[in-house]
């Protein structure tokens, strides 16, 4: 039997491409994708025709893998759809390496795109489909708004629990607006205070609206191949070191402790496969789908202890210049959330890994913490990359 | 060998209907399991604790604590500011609900509640309402 240390290392992403970030009016999603496909393959060095395995997920498509896969014209021998969120793309790295590591298939591609911030079908009438589609009758006749409510609830317990206010929270929103006035491919780039972010319209108490990722349009997609094939391709490879997926729940209703997240175990088995301790990590990349992702996974990835991420992010923690560099490219509260972030920053942590960060690059960045997040809080996977000298 | 799976029950109506019957009749119950004694809730087919198909229907106190709660705002004109809650139920399940007759300033986490059904024209609903420590 294979184990997961054997598979340390044992494949690379080696090309990475985005498309439509911000607006992409009067584009299909398929447009975006198929753009940031293309941009990803050619950054590898390789043609359409060299893809022959295929990781790729939709929120509102029930068969969006076939869709692809006649769009790009590719006759896959891999075809993964795992669809738990936001994490997806970070969650597909462990069947992608274990298809390419099996020889199931030599060259994976992983993408998604969506225009839900300028599609024609608003993001109320989609929510109002959902329902329809997949009842939640336990919770929906309270009227949540989901996700953000979901959230607001866990910042709630949080700030109970461990003495965090809103400024902390805040903390976040500030940092993450700092990193993306380094990144020129960032949407919100205007100054942000602490004070903005406190007196910016309330949504769902905790939360507001500057505690919440922004609505973009946007396409992701990376390509993974082996290892030995990686070090005569163009770019310089981030090895995927490590990965792992948890879920324990969809509903935040069945969410055990509101306070911890699957994070813990995802994280621990990732870091355990890369061989490696938080305190190894370069930067990292944490799913800020809102304010308080950033605190709950800090800790729960072993940055920090429980209740102790507010203190960590003060005064600019997590900010260029603090003490631990997260979320580069300004995250999913400034630089681009088009529904589902996950692949966006597997390819912030390549960049930074390739030195391709311009401003914003951390100097000599040799591991990259990747961490997806999924549903409200349900589902968590992590990735660890790293350059050539980790291997 | 293989292991026998209990069969449910699959004449009549399923978990949930019933579920939403005895709300229909003005009765909030939970499932306890004969198997592992746990409470479950929303109610399954199977315990998700142990796997037994013997959950049964036991109505619980309706006394809880509210574990997290958020004011979502809305427009006046919209109908204003409601509440959302998650509710401990003494039973040691958790639920969603909104608390009734409660300012929204003065909800707080481990606050008292006690469920009640209301019935409205889109069915019935359980609800919350502030209780006192003694009640």
């Amino acid at each position: 039997m294979i184990s997961l240390r054997d598979l340390r290392g044992s494949v690379a992403i080696v090309g990475v491409g985005q498309a439509g970030c911000g607006e992409a009016k009067g584009r299909t999603e398929m447009e975006i994708l198929a753009q940031a496909s293309h941009k990803a393959v050619a950054d590898a060095g390789l043609r359409m025709s060299d893809i022959d395995g295929l990781a790729t997920a939709s929120s509102s498509s029930a068969m969006w893998p076939l869709s692809v896969v006649e769009y790009l014209g590719l006759n896959p021998r891999f075809v993964d759809s795992t669809m738990i969120g936001g994490s997806s793309f970070v969650s597909h790295t462990m069947p992608a390496m274990l298809a390419l590591a099996s020889g199931q298939c030599d060259a994976v591609l992983v993408c998604y795109g969506s225009t839900q911030r300028t599609a024609v079908m608003n993001r109320g009438e989609i929510k109002r489909a959902r329902r329809q589609l997949e009842p939640h009758p336990f919770e929906e006749v309270y009227e949540p708004l989901q996700p953000l409510t979901s959230y607001a609830l866990a910042a709630r317990r949080y700030m109970h629990q461990y003495g965090a206010t809103r400024r902390h929270l805040a903390e976040v929103a500030v940092a993450a607006r700092k990193w993306a006035q380094l990144n020129p491919e960032a949407f919100r780039r205007d100054p942000l205070t602490i004070d903005d972010v406190l007196n910016a319209r309330m949504v769902s108490d905790p939360l507001s609206v500057l505690d919440s990722c922004l609505v973009t349009d946007g396409a992701a997609a990376f390509v993974m191949v082996r290892a030995d094939r990686a070090k005569d391709l163009p770019q310089k490879p981030a090895y995927v070191l490590g990965s792992a997926t948890a879920t324990w729940n969809k509903q935040i209703s069945a969410m055990p402790d509101l306070t911890v997240t699957a994070a813990r175990d995802s994280g621990k088995r990732a870091f355990e496969m890369a061989g490696i301790t938080p305190a190894n990590v370069d930067v990292a990349e944490l799913y800020d789908a809102f304010t308080i992702n950033t605190l709950l996974f800090l800790e729960d990835l072993g940055f920090c202890k429980k209740g102790e991420a507010a203190a960590f992010v003060e005064n600019g923690g997590i900010a260029p210049g603090g003490h631990l560099p997260v979320n580069t490219n300004g995250g999913g509260l400034s630089c681009v959330h088009p529904g589902m972030y996950g692949a966006f920053i597997m390819i912030e942590a390549v960049r930074q890994l390739r030195g391709q960060c311009g401003e914003r690059q951390i100097e000599d960045a040799q591991i990259a913490l990747v961490h997806g997040n999924g549903g409200s809080l349900s589902s968590q996977a992590t990735a660890v990359l790293g350059t050539q000298a980790t291997l | 060998m293989i292991n026998a799976v209990e069969d449910i029950e699959t004449d009549g109506p399923g978990v949930q209907e019933t579920y939403f019957r005895y709300l229909t009749e003005g009765r909030f119950v939970i499932q306890c399991c004969a198997a592992c004694s746990n409470y479950v809730f929303y109610p399954r087919a199977y315990c998700p604790h142990c796997g037994s198909a013997q959950l049964e229907w036991v109505e619980p106190s309706g006394k809880g604590l509210i574990y997290s709660y958020s004011i979502v705002h809305r427009k006046p004109e919209s109908g204003g500011d409601y509440n959302v809650v998650l509710v401990d139920l003494e039973e040691g399940v958790r639920c969603m609900s909104r608390v009734e007759g409660v300012a929204s300033h003065e909800l707080d986490i481990d606050m008292p509640v006690q469920a009640y059904i209301e019935q409205t024209d889109s069915g019935p609903i359980v609800l919350m309402k502030r209780r006192q420590d003694d009640q």
